[in-house]
């Protein structure tokens, strides 16, 4: 590791139950630009410790960039200033000695503060739940290769199944929408022969709980899929409209 | 030190190809009337929790599931990159249920059971379809149907996978069937809940203790059967490939309560993850066994070379997995792979600032696929540059994020030089003991996937922890389940008012209670490091007699000092990481004297767990079949007392022999 002799100077959002919430400064010496942005956290946690103030609460698991735990807005951005990266993949030399970093929870209707930078994102639980599943019981399958997909099809899917249901793309967006989320799962199934026997009250019960949890409209800004640690496009949402569109005019359900 | 009767694994009769299939037709069932009256609790919702929470409700039951994360959709089991195995043949190489079986137990140096590891050689296929019938993308060639590769100690390539995030697609696709049951209202589910302790009444599990993380409230919650699918202890050595919240917890609470902990020293170093690089780094990174397909291992064949890996001639490289083990190359097992790496290092041919890494480079697979598309297309004499740029392009539509994950971490290019890569601490072969129902030795506890001890042996083969995750949860459970529940239908809703509840809770509170009572000077996080320095060095990829006393004379001394003088901020009744963080530092303690008490009673080496005076001359690792042929199971009696139970293994279908990939 190279010497930590960055300085940074942070503006982190405080928030707890008997506080309403506001940006605190802090000022850390001797980082390295080879440590992730998770671990300079965790120096100025050990730092606020030794101090005797209580820690900055946030969220993280894996630091691999892969569960969707880490949920940082940091600088005006979700995850950062790199595209196509998490804020656990992110690391200090993207940034430069005596910098002021401001960094904030996610801000969405939806997602409301448990504390400083933690949100709750149950809603997008409650979305798979509605409809982000192919409904098939264990033990009911046939052979994997009785059933050929075309390559293409099979890697079309992944990419919209390569969603990590972090968040990035509703803290990114204007009016907090939730559609690039909700489409990479409605277009992974219904690109997939497995996925056409729900595909159209799927799409149906899905929008329809994305709208019950209080995410706002889509009015095709492209600021989640640029912001979206796995490039998650915008086709999707295209896709995802003409899903909605086809299973309306024909619906008797939802 | 005598076997103890009540080790019974419960291994039905009969030759090993119809076990299993006896078994299910044999085992009793519960009517679909009755399950609506049973509950089951699961705990942990990675691959082993969410396919069984999911099944277990589809089957009728009612059931709980738990995860301290936010969503179930964020555990562990998420970061598994390179894939699954099955059984499939579906490559013509002449795999078999047998082979998978074979490869896995010789894998395991021999310390699996064989039934076990039958069973799920036998499901594996199975996994594949449901999978499949899920939604799961999993990579597929040009004909549509399914592509594999290879994967360590094997000769036919029988790994399924999802480009290098198997275990994202995997988990996402059980956890979509476990959202599908929460939808339907048959699962319950509690998120940002951790584990605390199981409450047993008369001899039988009852049910657990949560805690709610947000709120900090304690919750009583019954059930007719509790599983643990809580996963590895591989936090233990504070830096490994595991996530930062992957904790023993659960596990080690039920210890506690009864249930023995099996063979608690075999962990699994995975030879190739990014070295560490300063003392700030919180957790090591795994680049994909996957890699070892195409990219070769090496170091320089002079000490203390400092040129950067591409300016360093061919004739001046040791390829030594390819020397050493010509049959396997680099594809030997991990644990092979590892000590190997570690031999090199420590005679002082590692490369990199720390001089504890290898290169691991893809130079000849960019040539050699190069050369392929050009075939492929028809063109011939093409230039140097132009097979370069294909070549990336298919190593980079293979392994692609992998390459970016390095380069993000390291600042390095991996397709221009090679990687630097080391082992590091990444599974735990060790575990709950449970017997062939998947119980442990307390009634109605039972332990799913990496949190059992089951059949990994000494070393598990790279690509099946997927594979049994998703065997104990879909397939193995159900069933096992049923001769236990079938006794349980007059037993009527477990009540919570009971004394062993009310007891249970108030141990649980005090303990939380002296926690942030101590207010010491060292934090929880501090008290981790040093005791994953300890780990690491004296119970790590090399251990011996000496070092293990040592190690557990500072662990124990650790644990006094951690009760005197941790410090942890905030309080017991909002949601508070440090707290959490500091109970699960106390169980790693504990867990760690285990290890080493196990280490140091395991005379012999076998899989992951090398004992320095015990090797070949060739520096192999030596067993000693005659007097460790056995489960080593820990019944906890009181603290720093332990009493070992042995369960025999017995090799009816499989002949010994000393492992050889040479």
């Amino acid at each position: 590791m190279s010497a930590g002799n960055m300085h940074i100077k942070l503006k982190v959002w405080r928030q707890s139950n008997t506080n309403k919430g506001g940006f605190e400064d802090y000022s850390l010496d001797g980082v390295s630009p080879d440590m992730s942005f998770l671990e300079m956290f965790d120096v100025l946690n050990e730092q606020l410790i030794e101090a005797g103030t209580e820690p900055v609460a946030f969220d993280h698991d894996c630091r691999e960039g892969i569960c969707g735990a880490c949920s940082m807005y940091i600088n005006g951005r979700p995850h950062g200033p790199l595209r196509g990266v998490t804020t656990c993949q992110l690391h200090m030399r993207s940034f430069n000695d005596g910098d002021t970093i401001v960094v904030e929870p996610w801000r969405a209707e939806a997602f409301p503060v448990i504390k400083d930078l933690v949100v709750d994102r149950d809603a997008f639980d409650r979305v798979i739940a509605a409809g982000g599943f192919i409904s098939v019981n264990t033990g009911n399958a046939q052979d994997a290769n009785s059933l050929p997909i075309p390559k293409e099809a099979a890697d079309d899917a992944f990419s919209a199944a390569a969603c990590i249901g972090c968040g990035a793309c509703v803290a990114a967006c204007k009016n907090a929408s939730a559609m690039l989320f909700v489409s990479a799962k409605i277009s992974q199934l219904a690109l997939l022969p497995q996925g056409q026997a729900e595909r159209s009250i799927r799409a149906e019960k899905m929008v329809a709980q994305m709208d019950a949890e209080g995410f706002g409209a889509c009015t095709n800004t492209g600021a989640c899929s640029a912001e979206c640690p796995k490039e998650i496009s915008m086709v999707n949402i295209a896709r995802m409209n003409r899903e909605y569109i086809g299973a309306k005019i024909s619906s008797t359900a939802v | 030190m005598a076997t103890s009767s009540s080790l019974d694994a419960k291994i039905p009769q009969g030759p090993i190809e119809t076990k299993w299939s006896k078994y299910k037709s044999s085992v009793p069932l519960v009517n679909p009337a009755n399950k609506r009256n049973l509950e089951i609790i699961v705990v942990g919702t990675g691959l082993a929790g969410a396919s069984a929470a999911a099944t277990l409700a589809e089957l009728g039951y009612k059931v709980k599931a738990f995860c301290f994360q936010d969503s179930p959709r964020r555990a562990h089991s998420i970061a598994a990159q390179g894939g699954i195995n099955a059984a499939k043949n579906y490559q013509n190489d002449g795999d078999s249920i047998y082979r998978l079986f074979y490869d896995t137990i010789k894998g395991g140096d021999y310390r699996a059971r064989e039934g076990n590891v039958h069973r799920l050689a036998e499901v594996s296929g199975n996994i594949i379809d449901q999978c499949v019938a899920a939604g799961v993308p999993f990579a597929r060639e040009y004909g549509g149907l399914l592509s594999n590769r290879s994967f360590g100690g094997t000769q036919v390539q029988r790994t399924f996978y999802a480009a290098g995030q198997t275990g994202q697609q995997l988990l996402l696709g059980a956890y979509s069937g476990l959202q599908r049951q929460v939808g339907m209202g048959t699962v319950q589910m509690y998120n940002r809940h951790e584990m605390l302790d199981v409450v047993n009444i008369d001899g039988k599990c009852r049910g657990i203790i949560a805690r709610n993380l947000i709120t900090g409230e304690l919750e009583r919650h019954g059930g007719h059967a509790v599983l643990l699918c809580t996963g590895g202890y591989g936090n233990v050595f504070y830096l490994s490939t595991n996530a930062m919240g992957s904790n023993v917890t659960a596990a080690w609470k039920a210890h506690k309560k009864g249930a023995f902990f099996g063979n608690p020293c075999f962990t699994q170093i995975h030879p190739t993850c990014i070295p560490v690089s300063g003392e700030h780094q919180s957790k090591l990174t795994l680049m994909s066994e996957s890699l070892r397909n195409d990219g070769r291992i090496w170091v320089p064949k002079a000490k203390n070379d400092t040129r950067p890996g591409n300016e360093i001639p061919e004739n001046e490289r040791d390829y030594y997995l390819e020397r050493r083990y010509p049959a396997f190359g680099n594809l030997v097992p991990r644990d092979i792979a590892s000590r190997a790496a570690k031999e090199r290092c420590d005679a002082g041919y590692g490369v990199g600032t720390s001089k504890l890494a290898v290169f691991l480079d893809f130079a000849a697979a960019v040539d050699r696929y190069g050369h392929g598309e050009a075939n492929k297309n028809n063109i011939a004499n093409p230039s140097k540059e132009d097979i370069i740029t294909w070549g990336k392009a298919v190593v980079k539509e293979k392994y692609g994020n992998l390459f970016d994950m390095y380069k993000q971490i390291t600042g390095e290019d991996p397709y221009e030089v090679p990687m630097r890569i080391y082992p590091a601490v990444h599974y735990t072969m060790g575990g709950l003991w449970v017997d062939y129902n998947l119980m442990t030795t307390v009634p109605g506890l039972y332990a799913l996937g990496e949190a059992n001890f089951s059949d990994h042996g000494a070393n598990r083969l790279g690509a099946s922890a997927l594979m049994q995750g998703l065997a104990d949860g879909y397939f193995v459970i159900p069933y096992t389940i049923g001769s236990y529940l079938a006794k349980e239908i007059g037993t009527g809703k477990i009540p919570t008012d009971h004394e062993a509840f009310v007891q249970t809770e108030k141990e649980v509170k005090d303990r939380i209670d002296k926690l942030v009572s101590i207010q010491g000077k060292t934090s929880p996080e501090l008290f981790h490091r040093r005791l994953g320095q300890i780990m690491w060095d004296k119970c790590g990829m090399a251990r011996n007699a000496q070092g293990l006393k040592e190690a557990i004379v500072e662990i124990r001394a650790l644990r006094e000092e951690f009760w005197r003088d941790v410090k942890v901020m905030g309080t017991t009744t909002e949601f508070n990481p440090e707290l959490d963080k500091a109970g699960r530092v106390a169980d790693f303690i504990e867990l760690g004297e285990l290890m080493c008490i196990d280490a140091l009673t395991r005379e012999e080496s076998c899989g992951g767990h090398f004992r320095e005076e015990h090797q070949t001359e060739e520096g192999e690792a030596l067993r000693d079949d005659e007097n460790f042929m056995f489960v080593s199971a820990w019944e906890h009696k009181s603290i720093e007392n332990w009493e070992l139970h042995k369960e025999e293994l017995i090799y009816d279908n499989i002949k010994i022999a000393q492992r050889s990939y040479k």
